[in-house]
């Protein structure tokens, strides 16, 4: 799957307002985990659901076939979540990396209904797992699914099929018929026929815009063209454009995406997690004119990944090259395509298409610039290089010992940050005023409470919360 | 063997490619004690590629929960890839390798062995048919320990050989008592086939876990452990006390026998039942009719035992008598060259493996 997915145009002359039989009570639009919980929950309070998914069967979830882990609020062991993560502690972490860049009543709400997510998704066959290998960290904040995202969506799915909702995949929404914020129907496209269909309410949770190269190209220009989209093709933002093109109030910075430095010669779309590459603090990092550009050992590296997706989407070309030689080559989770391996650092960078002169400049004036001192690979270790621009501030060691490795680096976009405003109980405002009966859910309203950066499982806890809210209301309504 | 070996060769490049993305991934950590030890490496010698392949148990969890099967351009099938490797240890491992590689594949030779069997049963012993003759009676029991000792003993041979070459290439050392009783204890409780969360495994429901697989399999192997238990019994109560079968009802032989048979029957059929539901591209698709004779036969080897008891003092005993030890001499002869052969080396990998973590 390297090919993009591309725009159908709508024929609005096939929409019939206010004619014909409501098809189903509640049409969702999307398939990831937003859109299941509210499916979910609609259905359980009797509304008969129709679930509309662009995606084939094998791809549906949207980026939650990606995602591996819940974050979620808890005053006392919960599950496989140890100790306690008090919301208070939830809400710092989330001002950290937002920069305050939040909205403080969307935020609590979300962090306090989590913990009984937690026990509602067990109910819907989800199934955790203490944390893996490597993200001890995250033991007493995240809750892990046991074989990743795409579990919690197969078990979501086969919950949908118990429920008898109605779920149709290859079905894009080219067009939602909203008049004075009520919407009467949807115009979609599948196998290649357009047809109308109407229903009493919808919820919108369709995700972001991030794999809309053209969009993201009317921020970042020819540069978008060198991303690498980490998750799955069919978050194209269509739907969330034309909402918001139809009055819908709009939220956080339409220019701003979440990207991550990852592994250079990942496919260009769904990729996901093996695509990262963990070697940049121990590395030296050139730009393709062969010149440093930035600290590598600035912070660990689950606090700078997303710093380098910008830092190298800043670069000529878009790209960046970590070099690192062999007393490194162990220090971090294995990469899923080999390094370029050379016995010769010329040798190498010629390989990686670097001009060798100013290059091994770099690269000698680095190694220079080390200094002697302690190495702790798993801690700042404060062993810094003196008298280059930029220093290296932690884990500088002279790039000295064959063989040496390298490894191109792009910028790898997780998810946007333009989103639909929503009131309290999900739904959608239009000129301030909450809509009759649309909702929004997941990564397409997630810009209410994460206006900047990311804090690891929060995606999931926000569709999860605002996907049961915006259902419970849909079946409520209808 | 050049083709083979080029066969080999391609199939531990595709093996190294997909491990190398599952080790950069790890979301299945938490299934099985398979993920749990590919954590350890790095890169992947055909070595660790076995060790891997003989820990696993073929339950799909991780195919069901992969981002990356196809369509994806990286197409991963992990439970079909390590099934293959694993067949292909087996068929390396115990000599010789073209009787293995025909038994694992084929269905055809234990139909032709049991056939063989019945023929030699029937004429060389001179056996009627139709006659209600009770069990020692027909067969006198030296003859058939003459038959069946060397059955039992040469397979057997074949067996360890292979299990000493299998330890010896995976870089098995000395094992300890530790060892041992911990691979047994997680063979006995069958630890793994609980999917990591006791929520079972996807073999036979696609998507859904389900424990069906786990306790047919739980069904079998007791069911078998109890045959054997009550075949050896049988065998001290003839020669150190000179019991001499038929046993009573409530006896230690008969009971074990009985219900030891019902379970293995019970088990193989529903194994066989979750064999023709679950997706075939999961498994070693060119070795199917292999493991269906393999399960079949083993049905065959309890049932014809069940009916052989409920026949006894009927005109179909001897006939009963005949099929029932042809199914077992053709067990005993394929034992090692048949899908029998899965669980000796499962043991040998759990022991490998706990031996890796006491000297981690």
């Amino acid at each position: 799957m390297t090919n993009s997915v591309t725009a159908v145009a709508a024929d609005l002359s096939k929409i019939t307002t206010g004619a014909g039989d409501y098809q189903a009570d509640v049409i969702i639009i999307g398939g990831g985990n937003a859109a299941l919980c509210a499916a979910i929950c609609a259905a359980e309070k009797g509304a008969s659901v129709m679930l509309l998914e662009r995606a084939p069967i094998a791809y549906r979830g949207g980026n939650s076939r990606h995602t591996r882990n819940f974050r979620c609020a808890h005053a006392a062991p919960l599950g496989v979540l140890a100790g306690e993560y008090s919301e208070d502690e939830f809400f710092n972490d989330l001002l950290l990396v937002t920069k305050g860049n939040t909205d403080e009543v969307m935020a609590r709400l979300v962090m306090s209904k989590s913990s009984e997510s937690y026990d509602w998704m067990t109910k819907q066959g989800v199934i955790f797992q203490p944390s893996l290998s490597g993200t001890l960290s995250l033991s007493r904040t995240n809750a892990f699914f046991l074989g990743g995202g795409k579990a919690l969506v197969n078990a979501y799915y086969q919950r949908c099929k118990a429920l008898g909702v109605e779920v149709r995949y290859n079905t894009t929404v080219l067009h939602l018929n909203i008049n004075e914020g009520e919407c009467d129907g949807v115009l979609v496209e599948a196998d290649g026929v357009q047809t109308y269909i109407r229903a009493k309410a919808f919820v919108v949770a369709s995700g972001g815009f991030e794999s809309n190269k053209e969009w993201l190209q009317e921020a970042w220009g020819e540069a978008a063209k060198n991303f690498l989209i980490r998750g799955t093709p069919y978050n194209r933002g269509e739907v969330l454009k034309q909402v918001l093109e139809q009055g819908a109030d709009s939220i956080g910075d339409p220019t701003q995406c979440h990207a991550v430095a990852i592994d250079g010669r990942a496919p260009e779309y769904d990729g996901g997690i093996v695509t990262r590459l963990d070697c940049v603090p121990f590395s030296v990092v050139l730009n393709e004119n062969g010149k440093r550009f930035y600290d590598e050992g600035e912070d660990v590296w689950p606090k700078r990944y997303a710093i380098w997706g910008r830092l190298v989407a800043a670069q000529p070309n878009q790209i960046g090259y970590a070099i690192i030689d062999q007393k490194s080559s162990e220090l971090f989770m294995p990469s899923v395509f080999p390094a370029t391996q050379c016995d010769s650092l010329p040798e190498l960078l010629q390989e990686l298409g670097l001009p060798i002169d100013e290059a091994m400049r770099s690269i000698q004036q680095f190694n220079e610039a080390c200094t002697d001192g302690d190495f702790h690979p798993t801690e700042l270790d404060g062993l810094t290089t003196k008298g280059i621009e930029p220093e290296k501030t932690n884990w500088a060691r002279p790039i000295d010992t064959p063989p040496y490795y390298g490894y191109s680096l792009r910028p790898g976009v997780t998810f946007t940050y333009l989103g639909m405003n929503v009131d309290q109980s999900a739904r959608v405002t239009f000129n301030g005023i909450a809509s009759k009966n649309v909702w929004a859910a997941g990564e397409i309203m997630a810009g209410n409470i994460l206006g900047e950066g990311y804090l690891a499982g929060f995606g999931m806890t926000i569709g999860t919360v605002f996907g049961r809210i915006a259902g419970t209301e849909a079946g409520d309504y209808v | 063997m050049s083709d083979t070996s080029v066969v080999k060769l391609n199939m531990h490049d595709e093996a190294v490619r997909q491990l190398t993305v599952c080790n950069s991934c790890r979301y299945c950590e938490g299934y099985c004690n398979a993920f749990q030890a590919l954590t350890r490496y790095r890169s992947f010698d055909e070595p660790t590629v076995s060790h891997l392949a003989n820990l696993c148990h073929n339950c799909r969890g991780c195919f069901y929960a992969c981002q990356y099967t196809e369509p994806h351009e990286f197409a991963l099938n992990i439970p079909a890839l390590l099934a293959n490797v694993r067949a292909n240890n087996w068929e390396q491992h115990i000599r010789p390798s073209v009787v293995s590689r025909l038994m694992q594949a084929t269905l055809w030779p234990y139909v032709l062995i049991t056939i063989v069997f019945a023929v030699l049963f029937t004429f060389v012993l001179n056996v009627s048919w139709g006659s209600s003759e009770p069990f020692y009676s027909s067969i006198s029991h030296n003859t058939l320990v003459l038959i069946f000792l060397p059955l039992f003993i040469l397979p057997w041979i074949a067996l360890i050989n292979g299990l000493r070459s299998y330890w010896g290439s995976i870089g098995g050392q000395r094992l300890v008592m530790a060892d041992i009783t911990h691979a047994f204890g997680s063979a006995a409780s069958m630890k793994q086939l609980s999917g990591g969360q006791g929520q079972g495994c996807n073999y036979e429901s696609g998507e859904q876990y389900t424990s069906i697989r786990r306790w047919a399999h739980q069904a079998t192997m007791y069911g078998f452990l109890m045959c054997f238990a009550s075949t050896s019994l049988a065998t001290v109560y003839h020669y150190v006390f000179g019991w001499v079968a038929p046993y009573e009802f409530f006896s230690f032989p008969k009971l074990l026998g009985v219900f030891g048979g019902l379970f293995l029957s019970a088990g193989t059929a529903s194994l066989f039942y979750l064999k023709i539901k679950a997706d075939n591209e999961l498994g070693s698709v060119q070795r199917r009719a292999g493991e269906y004779a393999f399960v079949v036969l083993l049905f065959l080897v309890s049932t014809s035992g069940l009916i052989l008891y409920w026949a006894g003092g009927t005109a179909f005993a001897s006939g009963s008598l005949v099929i029932h030890l042809a199914f077992i001499a053709t067990f005993f002869v394929s034992l090692p060259f048949s899908k029998m052969v899965h669980g000796f080396f499962r043991l040998a990998a759990l022991c490998r493996e706990a031996q890796i973590k006491r000297l981690a």
